[in-house]
């Protein structure tokens, strides 16, 4: 690594880079805050701390939604509340095309499938569903089968547990401080107690959020230290994908160049994670800034699309990897 | 077509210049026949939607 001429960098390298232990909140707050010309070193100083304390595998996922649509919350930034006039329509998926989905996914070299429910928590009709989809999945398709559907009870995540469902995704989106200007029909704590009773069943915990949703810097570190202290195994970053109809329809995308301090960051907060681009990279980032995160802390990715928009094809990111040379983790050593 | 498959107005009147853009990392949403609000499933590889009128598309 070259000499890093910025002291907030100097001193993340002595400490994250050397140590493995993450950034505090005031020094994830000045990298956040570094000026353009400093962005090379950050991301430059990210990649070495990824490689460094995560290796350089990569770990692809698919994901697909299993109910869309219809949503009770009220998440303003998304288009499958039932409480905004998206355009988006209820809509289930039988099993046979969710062991399809499957199937797509496996195909293109992924070792994570997620089935994604647009709900506050499971009904019984989510967790039959659940049943008989996973026990297909494994049956038909190696993949390693995640899940996120809201909030769980105790009952649930022991179901989920028995099912094989080896990892639980629920996002805690935003700062605490931020989370009420959010979301109004839930708390950010609620989202916590779900996610402690993950932890402690034994199922990797996934959790992540969406930068662009209005906050500030301050609140971009907080968040990052949040989640340091859940110390989760996975932390998808998305960048808002302004949805029509949403009461965020209208808000910006985020800069491209913020992104990328934001992704150096969260690295640097969490340099043990396996930190995944996740939606809205395509329009925040396009093919150029998608490089430069893989460069700069990335080392997961969701391929194909999203849950109700599209992303870029498999085979682009894929290539993308290969010319990076950063090995797709296998199924054996993801098992 | 006399809708636009994005936003469900009628194609002749605006620009839809947004919408093309945006359809390129987005499913149709409205019939472009009918402009009815269409059931659709993103899926990793594609999509399907299906208008209770017009019946299903799906990408290539």
């Amino acid at each position: 690594m070259s000499q890093l001429s910025d002291p907030a960098l100097a001193a993340a390298a002595d400490q994250v880079l050397q140590t493995g232990v993450g950034l505090a909140e005031p020094d994830v707050l000045a990298v956040l805050r570094l000026p353009d010309e400093e962005l090379p070193a950050a991301l430059e100083l990210a990649h070495q701390v990824r490689m460094r304390w995560c290796g350089p595998e990569v770990e692809v996922e698919g994901i697909v939604s299993v109910k869309t649509g219809g949503c009770p919350e009220d998440c303003h930034f998304c288009s499958q509340s039932g409480l905004f006039t998206s355009p988006v329509r209820a809509v289930w998926l039988d099993i046979p095309a969710l062991v399809e989905a499957a199937r797509q996914t496996a195909a293109t070299g992924a070792t994570e499938f997620c089935i994604v429910a647009a709900v506050r928590g499971p009904d019984e009709r989510l967790m039959a569903q659940m049943r008989a989809g996973v026990a297909a999945i494994r049956e038909a398709v190696d993949i390693q089968v995640a899940a996120s559907l809201g909030m769980l009870t105790q009952e649930q995540v022991d179901e989920l547990v028995a099912m094989g469902v080896h990892r639980y995704n629920h996002n805690l989106e935003t700062a605490r401080s931020f989370f009420p200007r959010v979301v109004s029909t839930h708390s950010w704590e609620e989202r916590f107690d779900t996610l402690r009773m993950v932890r402690d069943s034994g199922m990797e915990v996934c959790c992540g959020g969406i930068l662009g949703l209005g906050e500030s810097l301050e609140q971009r570190a907080e968040f990052a230290v949040q989640l340091a202290s859940l110390a989760p195994d996975e932390v998808p970053l998305n960048f808002l994908n302004p949805r029509p109809g949403t009461p965020l329809g209208d808000a910006p995308v985020v800069d491209g160049r913020d992104a990328l301090r934001a992704i150096a960051a969260f690295r640097l907060a969490l340099p043990r994670t396996i930190l995944r681009y996740a939606g809205g990279r395509e329009i925040t980032l396009g093919d150029l800034g998608t490089r430069d995160g893989l460069l700069g802390g990335v080392n997961a990715v969701i391929v194909g699309n999203y849950l109700t928009t599209l992303g870029r094809a498999p085979s682009a990111d894929l290539a993308l990897l290969d010319e990076l040379k950063m090995p797709v983790k296998a199924l054996s050593s993801a098992l | 077509m006399p809708y636009c498959d994005r936003c469900g107005e009628p194609l002749s009147e605006g620009s839809h210049g947004a919408c093309r853009a945006a359809r390129a990392l987005e499913p149709p949403r409205f019939c472009p026949a009918c402009r009815r609000r269409m059931k659709v499933q993103v899926l990793p590889s594609g999509w399907r939607a299906a208008c209770v009128e017009h019946g299903e598309t799906a990408s290539r």
